[in-house]
């Protein structure tokens, strides 16, 4: 599991550059960054829900790309990650 | 049309990479014919053995070792969603569409967490226990946040042992079932030696820490974020602060990729012969979807499988007697911790039962089918394709949900608009 | 007391069927059925709907806005046939005169409706532009724009800059479109409720769940031996309504559809490719066309297809395959895109394409409102309206002798 022990992977969520342990996934950095993932269709700020991929909740755009689940994928160095506002 | 390295062939393809789907690829690799095992997460283990083996103790360990060594080709954050002929499956990967052909299939789908609806449960940083614990697996850091951690069943304590272990304060564990039940279930585990064992560990890991029966949250409160939950306590109503819920009531069988194949399901678990084949010949399915039984009875389910895939019958029977016994258990599960009846009074008419089309409580009290609430509020139709709002809405108002259709996981417009050609032409 | 003159010269009045039953049921003007005395304990109404879609709801709600008791029995939910699969697009058509007329007479009933409409029912007048890929298609385009423009319906010719500004998402090299400013789309499930709701509001009672076996002369026969009464039965059963009344030439024409998750801004138009027409006219062969539609959530609905002989509700892979392939030759951008659901829905197709509205031969108490096709949402305001009109004896606005059932009965056995 990955830990501050860890090499770091440095990428960027809205703009802002986000530092995370080596293999953790997209929706940990946003967490990190203190944003939500999403904007619900009535405007809720939402985050993780599920963890494993199945509830969708997690949602983020990556370098480019809508609708990523962000709980299902590795940071990797470079990332932009973009959240609903 | 799909390139020629977007293509695969099997012998065996295992769909899912936890416990059961781990022993079942090994079990058939072993045997010296061609495995692949997917899952759509980016690394292996599933949910119950995500992160490093260490720290899962030595079945983790020792299936760790055997699948690397086997000569297993391993799919990683690939998605499985359709079926478009028999013998095919199609996946999608980050970047790709594979095309997955076998003989035999495996499916070890696993499972998910039941999500209950109750007021400002859709706030961030309310997850499943499951959900957390995934979370802080991924890298999600606790140490020093309070995390109230609530809903039933066993999964509750493993998960405020692991978050304890990573720093987390634990300010209260909530169990919805009653005194007497517990009591009824502990007395019951006297029948499962291992399981005690493991009961013992866990309270030794959990000392000091709050456990309340008859206990569920009521309303989560916060802003932009978590920031107190009310909780019920036999009849009382209590708030604690905290940084996190960790709130999950039972696993559900992840069965709609079976279901799309034609797999017979019965009381929602896939129905398999003693061989873990299902009504479909050449399917297979072994772990949590064909009833939950945790990591000891998928792990030989899966074994079983994986060994009647290549036709080793007899290497498989030798197993049934270790998979009675893990099954007893499992069905003592089932019936210790039941569902109350007050969780259904949880929502208030605001409480948003479907999120990702954000429609409430109230709206769907008006209709007296699945089908008629998702025609006319949208409950359902979203990227999760109800999977979970359709267990919430089967416990608060005993809907039964829809036939399943393809793709069984959001995929790709150009994914779906595949043809898939050289049907019949052996590889 | 109503007395009123049907097309075959009867008329029904007012009677008295026994104590029993007048206090069961409402004193409102209403029609009684000219058969014999009933039994006591059976339903009566004035008009019995057998199918709750879009057309029996918008047949409910034009019977209750004259007066009429109406109940309404349907084998499942309210709008859960060809209404819960369809696009919800509301449309001028231009196949045939008489398709013209239909759909543009409904066209306009839904404009007028629609300041009373519910939010829900998503009514968008976003219009319809056919896009043509080649100059064969733009020579199509301007007939059908002057055809409008002899009809009083304002289209616009684009040229491929106006249909680039208009649909920046569409591929290159497109030859242009037309523009039909004045259709909508809505969704159909919320739309059949709301014209429910409407009748049952002016009493029209409704019965879900109920399996009808048999309809005619008077009565209605469901599947638990139960009978339902009326002077007037309507079958607005879409695809099911041959089984209910034999000899009713409606065979199933199997659609797909597929929708996107959200991606506000990507498409502002519903898109029809030319080509939608040819694949809309033939009887014989499956044909695919792209059709496309913005939903007011800003998800993507892709169709169409057309398939004959398809009995099973399963997803057609190949089908499935085609339509989108067809979709992303105009729309490349959709290939990227999530897709979250696919369905199936049947059609109702008459062999001439257009609608079943009006009496059946041979029984006096039977109409059809049934045979839609792909315009059962455009046109069902009207066709309840010509249905009402004829049974009524109010002139219809428009003409209605190609819609009668009587001109594809070839044989008709008098009682």
């Amino acid at each position: 599991m990955p830990d501050s022990a860890s090499p770091v992977v440095t990428l960027s969520v809205n703009g802002s550059p986000v530092a995370v342990p080596a293999g953790a996934t997209v929706a940990v950095a946003v967490a990190i960054a203190g944003q939500a993932c999403r904007r619900s269709v009535s405007g809720e700020p939402r985050g993780p829900l599920c963890g494993m991929g199945i509830c969708f909740e997690c949602r983020v755009s990556i370098n480019g790309t809508a609708h990523c689940r962000s709980c299902q994928m590795l940071c990797e160095p470079g990332m932009d990650v973009r959240t609903e506002k | 049309m799909m390139d020629k390295d977007s293509q695969r062939r099997f012998d065996v393809l295992v769909i899912g990479a936890g416990p059961a789907g781990i022993a079942a690829a090994v079990r058939a690799a072993e045997s010296g014919v061609r495995v692949g095992i997917v899952d759509d997460n980016a690394t292996c283990g599933g949910q119950v053995w995500r992160g490093a083996d260490d720290e899962h103790g030595p079945d983790a360990a020792t299936w760790g070792t055997r699948l690397r060594k086997a000569d297993v080709t391993q799919l990683f954050g690939m998605t499985v969603f359709h079926q478009p002929e028999t013998g095919v499956l199609l996946g999608e990967g980050t970047d790709d569409l594979c095309e997955l052909r076998y003989t035999s299939l495996v499916l070890a789908t696993g499972a998910r967490e039941r999500f209950l609806p109750f007021p400002g449960w859709t706030l961030p940083n309310v997850m499943g226990a499951g959900g957390l614990q995934a979370m802080v697996k991924s890298g999600l850091p606790v140490r020093g946040k309070r995390v109230v951690v609530a809903g039933t069943g066993p999964l509750l304590l493993a998960v405020a042992a692991y978050l304890r272990k990573q720093g987390a304060e634990i300010p209260v564990i909530c169990e919805q079932v009653s005194w007497s039940r517990l009591a009824r279930f502990s007395v019951a585990l006297l029948g499962h030696p291992g399981k005690i064992g493991q009961g013992l560990r866990l309270k030794k890991d959990l000392a000091g820490i709050l456990f309340v029966p008859n206990s569920w949250p009521m309303a989560a409160h916060g802003g932009q974020v978590l920031e107190s939950v009310t909780i019920s306590r036999s009849g009382k109503t209590e708030v604690v602060a905290c940084d996190y819920l960790a709130c999950g009531f039972h696993l559900l069988p992840n069965v709609e990729l079976q279901s799309l194949l034609g797999c017979q399901i019965g009381g929602g678990y896939v129905q398999v012969d003693d061989f873990q084949q299902t009504s479909v010949k050449g399917v297979f399915c072994a772990g949590e979807p064909t009833g939950i039984g945790g990591v000891e009875l998928a792990l030989v389910e899966g074994q079983i499988a994986g060994l009647a895939a290549v036709g080793a019958t007899k290497a498989a029977q030798k197993l049934f007697g270790e998979r009675r016994r893990a099954r007893r258990f499992a069905r003592l599960l089932d019936r210790a911790f039941r569902l109350r009846p007050e969780l259904r009074s949880l929502p208030s008419a605001e409480t948003i039962v479907c999120r990702c089309e954000d429609v409430p409580y109230s709206r769907l009290q008006e209709h007296r089918s699945w089908r008629a609430a998702k025609l006319q509020t949208r409950c359902g139709m979203g990227p999760c394709q109800g999977r979970i709002c359709g267990p919430a809405t089967q416990f608060l108002f005993q809907w039964n949900p829809d036939s399943v259709r393809p793709p069984v996981f959001p995929a790709h417009v150009e994914s779906l608009a595949t043809v898939v050609r050289n049907i019949g032409v052996s590889q | 007391m109503v007395a009123v003159q049907l097309p075959m010269d009867i008329v029904y009045t007012n009677r008295r069927v026994g104590d029993t039953l007048l206090k069961t049921h409402r004193s409102a003007a209403s029609m009684r059925s000219a058969f014999a005395a009933r039994p006591m304990n059976i339903a009566t109404y004035d008009v019995v709907i057998v199918g709750a879609g879009i057309v029996g709801a918008a047949c409910a709600d034009e019977f209750a806005r004259r007066g009429m008791r109406v109940a309404v029995i349907d084998q499942e939910i309210v709008g859960g046939g060809a209404t819960a699969a369809g696009m919800g697009h509301i449309v001028v058509m231009d196949d045939s005169d008489a398709q013209f007329a239909l759909t543009r007479y409904s066209q306009q009933l839904w404009q007028a409706l629609r300041p009373e409409l519910l939010s829900d029912v998503e009514y968008d007048q976003c219009g319809t532009i056919w896009v043509a890929a080649d100059e064969e298609e733009m020579a199509e385009v301007r007939r059908k724009h002057d055809y409008y423009a002899q009809r009083g319906v304002p289209t616009t010719v684009l040229n491929p800059q106006a249909l680039r500004r208009l649909e920046p998402n569409l591929r290159e090299g497109m030859a242009g479109g037309l523009l039909v400013a004045e259709d909508a789309v809505l969704y159909p499930p919320c739309a059949a409720r709301f014209l429910m709701e409407r009748a049952q509001k002016r009493g029209a009672e409704l019965r879900l769940g109920a399996s009808v076996v048999n309809i005619g002369h008077g009565r209605v026969r469901l599947s638990d031996g139960v009978e339902i009464a009326g002077g007037i039965i309507v079958n607005a059963a879409g695809a099911w309504a041959p089984e209910l009344t034999r000899g009713v030439d409606i065979k199933k024409r199997k659609g797909h559809l597929v929708i996107t998750d959200r991606y506000p801004g990507f498409l502002r138009h519903q898109l029809v490719e030319l080509g939608y027409l040819k694949s809309a006219h033939s009887v014989t062969s499956d044909s695919v066309a792209f059709n496309v539609q913005p939903r007011r959530t800003g998800q993507i609905l892709i169709g169409s297809s057309r398939q004959y002989g398809a009995e099973h509700r399963d997803v057609d892979q190949v089908m499935l395959a085609r339509m989108l392939q067809r979709a992303q030759e105009y729309m490349p951008g959709l290939g990227p895109m999530s897709a979250v659901r696919t369905w199936t829905g049947f059609r109702a197709a008459t062999p001439d394409k257009l609608p079943l509205i009006g009496p059946w031969p041979g029984d006096k108490s039977l109409f059809l409102a049934t045979g839609h096709e792909g315009l059962g949402i455009t046109t069902s305001l009207a066709t309840a309206r010509i249905l009402v009109d004829q049974i009524t004896g109010a002139k219809p606005e428009i003409p209605i002798e190609t819609y009668l059932p009587s001109r594809a009965v070839k044989e008709v056995a008098h009682a």
